[in-house]
């Protein structure tokens, strides 16, 4: 039995190790192992600190996914404090945290991605004009403006600066690729296409993450707050801020900005990243004529999907009016099961194979986050000590990463989870601007899973579903398509109530107490107050992130953070097997995985990739003298 | 004559061509341009330059065999290399750092022409190609040679025994480290993580660290001899703005040294000032006239945010004179306070003595300097 490891993982988030064992024939896969490498502690440092200190603290949990942790943190102290902010707020967060999702999964494609699957040294003998000939075709509104003659030049310089990579000795970032691997199968002009989007989506990147700038003063790690958004609407709306004339960043020329940063994602989602896709996919899709077996029928979970929800279209309160719906799908049916997070047996987190342990219960259970312990014990639990023969202990202890379960079974979270969930919830006649979202979601699937690439979105007979590694992908393209079409709606209706002098930011300390009438004397800017009527406030934030289903739950004692506990959606994907020795998605994913090359285990790459890993968000609490966390029962419903 | 290096037949035909060039041609120069393209860029054609070789090579008598290396090593100067480790970092800094835009004061480009011609990025877990065994024969390749600029972002635990808060291919942080320290000519440490510890190090409920991090100036100090003199260069920022990484990279692979750095080994062009003394909002902190909470009518007028915890006045960057994401705007603008995050220990930093530790704490108005 031959152990493929593989760690560092690059082309992530964090740090992460893969082992998987091969079976007799020395090439497929019989069992995978996840584990995560890199401990931080923050949910540690979190405990005895300012409750709006929170959003700031949690947004560094992961800069990738900047903005996701900071939301989920206010929305839970927003939960404790039993405030609704302003539809402004809303409007701006949703705003926010879409732009984050378009940013992040056009990034994801081409910059984590994209090299498993383009062969840059192929990209080198490309022929400049068939590559101009396929731009054409396959991104015409992209290229509308240039002519073959241009884009073959265009194509020539692309050339050449990767030739002289080569020709310098230093191929940087692209040395040491598995490069002429059997399983690339792009044309070499669909491989240099491919690159020059590669270019060209870093140049698109730097330019949209202005909107978190405009709303949030900066990224990566714009400002969120407790109550509402910090940006309030420009007295001077006019003009830019300016010394002469004070104001602020949400000014109409900004907003200006922001219609024009919303158009540009939306061209080169739909001009760009989704022809990419299709085009990508379709050459690693199976093929009966050479007995290709292709990525639809790979990669997959089993179909087990859970969504917290995201995009509130009328506050956060009303989940049925959510973009991306809440709910669970299993094995393999459209039917969506209804998630109750105050349930103790729905959702539980087991240590049996993480470097923790749970006192008076051992530790195989599973525990719901309300009675959550995290108790650091690596050494204890079978981390081995560093050293040449690393490998891990499979039998104890062998991830930083908890494994959450729902009703004990492992579910996938993210973007296949988010589109299929839309697909089911679909109506043919949608009334509402959430219904709407998630027709075009499934029409989105038909047109480009069913219709252009003609692949089953269940299960058939040879094992082809949308639950797989294409499928994953797939989904990812679709559901930025989604989002960034939702984003002028949002911006739109923000203009409109600008423009009736609707412009409330933020609560005012009135209004919490009217919202709340037990938070007597509460007054946001000195936090002594604030459990004036209520010793222990008890709250939880949901998001959904690019990645998927995250939650926050905290408990607020004396004005300060008691207890605070993340349950991210990496953990979900990324966790080890848990008490019954059931795999986690990334483990269960590389099942059955045939490695052309043992030594050179690129599909490996392929499908963790999928996932989209991000492995600092995954990392849960750590206390380094093994004491228990004070546990309190905290109420998980979306009040 | 035959046995001069590649390096001294390039500086020789260097200096030739440059005798016969406009002096502000070389002045006008990108970072990026190899002596090729200088070469082109002043309207010699690849014709002309092969003819010159020749005749050079005539004059040098090199033999004609070695012509082709010989245009060939003239053409393609190497890079600087760089290697970009990451220890307990949220990524947030690379994030920033490929949001860099052209500047001329600073001489940064953008992140695609910085990483095609103006450098060599050798290891970069986040966006290189190879994984495991691969990506670590990339790393090791690079650190065996010289002059490579180490970049690190994320602190470092520390390596107690049984911790294992950070191992990679059973090798620890500190041991990473100090393997690619070796050979560097500097090592810059990008964002507060790195440079003074960041979140890791800060405090948890029991006065410490979880994971006893560090900064990476302590981890070097700690391994002694020349890792404890090793130059280091500090580019804080929870993250940094992109064009103060960039702008500092460049200034190395340009000048062969760092620029002038402060007490906390920060580079003063960029963290000299702070960000209270170039702040719009500065003169309503003059007039006394400040916002009370988010959203009031001093909210929208751009009042200071002093009494919602602003630490502007203590805190040295360049947010308010670069500003964020090529000049679009910086947190006060967009309505909040200064949290401090280029300051050591910020996370922990109390507003004022004894008052307790929070971002909208304010700090003693009497110790602010108009």
């Amino acid at each position: 039995m031959t152990n493929i490891v593989i760690d560092p993982v690059t082309r992530i988030e964090g740090h992460l190790r893969i082992e998987a064992e091969l079976g007799a024939d020395g090439k497929t896969i019989t069992k995978a192992y996840s584990s995560s490498t890199m401990a931080r502690g923050i949910e540690v440092i979190m405990q005895g600190r300012d409750p709006r200190d929170a959003a700031h603290i949690s947004q560094r949990i992961c800069g990738v996914c900047t903005v996701v942790h900071g939301l989920t943190s206010v929305r839970a102290v927003e939960d404790a404090l039993g405030v609704k902010v302003p539809e402004n707020a809303e409007l701006i967060r949703n705003l926010m945290i879409g732009a984050q999702y378009v940013h992040d999964h056009v990034m994801h494609f081409y910059h984590l991605h994209a090299l498993d699957w383009v062969d840059v040294v192929s990209a080198l003998s490309a022929d400049s004009a068939a590559t101009a000939a396929l731009a054409k075709a396959n991104n015409p509104d992209y290229y509308a403006n240039q002519s073959l003659a241009a884009l073959t030049t265009t194509f020539n310089g692309v050339k050449t600066k990767l030739k002289n990579l080569v020709d310098r000795g230093q191929l940087g970032l692209f040395a040491n690729g598995y490069w002429g691997h059997p399983e690339y199968k792009l044309p070499p002009a669909g491989n240099l296409l491919a690159v020059a989007h590669y270019l060209d989506a870093l140049g698109w990147a730097r330019e949209v993450v202005k909107l978190h700038t405009i709303f949030g003063g900066k990224d990566p790690h714009p400002n969120l707050v407790v109550g509402g958004v910090p940006c309030a609407v420009s007295s001077n709306y006019n003009n830019q801020a300016s010394e002469d004339l004070g104001g602020t960043s949400l000014n109409k020329v900004n907003m200006a900005k922001v219609t024009a940063l919303i158009a540009k994602m939306k061209a080169f989602v739909d001009q760009v990243y989704v022809p990419d896709t299709i085009l990508i996919a379709g050459f690693y899709k199976s093929d009966r004529a050479t007995g290709y077996k292709g990525w639809e029928k790979r990669g997959g979970t089993g179909w087990n999907y859970l969504c917290y929800g995201e995009f509130p279209e009328n506050g956060i309160r009303d989940p049925l009016n959510f973009l991306i719906p809440q709910g669970v799908l299993e094995k393999g049916s459209l039917a969506i099961r209804p998630l109750d997070m105050e349930n103790p047996s729905e959702i539980q987190e087991y240590v049996a194979h993480s470097w923790y342990k749970y006192l008076r219960v051992g530790n195989n259970v599973g525990l719901h986050p309300s009675e959550g312990q995290t108790n650091l014990d690596y050494a204890g639990r079978g981390g081995p000590a560093p050293g040449a023969n690393y490998t891990l202990n499979k039998g104890t202890g062998y991830s930083w990463i908890k494994s959450p379960r729902w009703f004990d079974k492992p579910m996938e979270v993210g973007p296949l989870a988010h589109v299929v969930m839309m697909y089911a919830k679909a109506k043919n006649n949608p009334v509402t601007d959430a219904e709407k979202a998630h027709k075009r979601a499934k029409d989105l699937v038909d047109t480009i899973w069913v219709g252009r690439l003609k692949l089953p979105i269940t299960p058939d007979a040879e094992g082809a579903s949308i639950d797989s590694t294409l499928g994953r992908i797939a989904a990812r393209t679709i559901e930025t398509s989604v989002i960034a079409d939702a984003m002028s709606r949002w911006h739109v209706k923000l203009l409109s109530n600008i423009n009736a002098g609707n412009l409330a930011t933020f609560v005012t300390d009135a209004s919490v107490v009217a919202q709340n009438p037990s938070l007597k004397g509460f007054k946001w800017t000195d936090t002594s107050t604030w459990n004036n009527g209520n010793p222990l406030l008890v709250g939880v934030g949901f998001t959904e992130a690019p990645r998927g289903a995250l939650g926050h739950w905290l408990s607020i004692f004396g004005g300060k953070i008691q207890n605070y506990q993340c349950i991210v959606a990496s953990q979900w994907n990324a966790g080890p097997r848990d008490g019954a020795g059931i795999p986690g998605p990334y483990e269960k994913s590389l099942e059955g995985h045939t490695l052309a090359i043992p030594t050179q285990p690129l599909e490996i790459l392929r499908t963790i990739h999928s996932f989209d890993p991000c492995i600092g968000c995954a990392v849960h609490v750590t206390d380094p003298n093994g004491e228990e966390l004070i546990k309190v029962n905290v109420s998980t419903t979306l009040r | 004559m035959s046995n001069l290096s590649k390096k001294e037949l390039r500086n020789t035909i260097a200096n030739c061509l440059s005798d016969q060039m406009e002096p502000n041609a070389l002045d006008e120069n990108t970072i990026s341009e190899t002596l090729g393209e200088r070469i082109a860029n002043a309207g010699v054609s690849r014709r002309s330059f092969m003819r010159y070789c020749m005749g050079l090579s005539a004059i040098m008598a090199i033999p004609t065999s070695l012509m082709p290396k010989l245009v060939e090593a003239a053409l393609l100067s190497p890079v600087t290399s760089v290697v970009y480790l990451s220890f307990q970092e949220c990524t947030g800094c690379l994030e920033s750092l490929i949001n860099v835009f052209p500047s001329t004061k600073y001489k940064t480009d953008s992140i695609e022409n910085i990483l095609l011609t103006a450098l060599s990025l050798d290891y970069s877990e986040t966006l290189m190609a190879p994984s495991g065994d691969k990506a670590e024969k990339s790393r090791a390749d690079a650190i065996a040679k010289k002059n490579y600029i180490l970049v690190v972002d994320g602190s470092i635990p520390d390596d107690k025994a049984g911790a294992g808060f950070f191992i990679q291919s059973g090798k620890t942080g500190l041991q990473l480290l100090k393997a690619a320290a070796t050979n560097a000519a500097v090592v810059v440490s990008v964002g507060t993580c790195a440079s003074f510890g960041g979140l890791p190090a800060a405090k948890g409920p029991t006065g410490i660290s979880p994971t006893g991090a560090i900064s990476i100036k302590a981890a070097l100090k700690s391994f002694g001899g020349t890792y404890a003199t090793k130059k280091v260069i500090n580019v804080s920022g929870c993250p940094p703005i992109a064009e103060v990484i960039a702008g500092t990279l460049i200034y190395w692979i340009l000048n062969k040294k760092a620029p002038a750095l402060d007490s906390n080994l920060r580079p003063k062009m960029f963290y000299g000032e702070t960000v209270h003394d170039e702040c719009y909002r500065k003169e309503f902190f003059e007039d006394g006239l400040f916002v009370n909470s988010f959203d009031d009518a001093g909210a929208r007028k751009g009042y200071c945010l002093f009494n919602m915890g602003c630490k502007g006045p203590i805190t040295h960057n360049a947010c308010t004179t670069l500003k964020w994401n090529q000049g679009t705007g910086f947190p006060m603008e967009a309505g909040h306070g200064c949290l401090g995050c280029s300051e050591p220990g910020f996370w922990d930093k109390e507003a004022i003595a004894g008052q307790g530790v929070g971002f909208y704490k304010p700090l003693d108005i009497n110790t602010v300097d108009d």
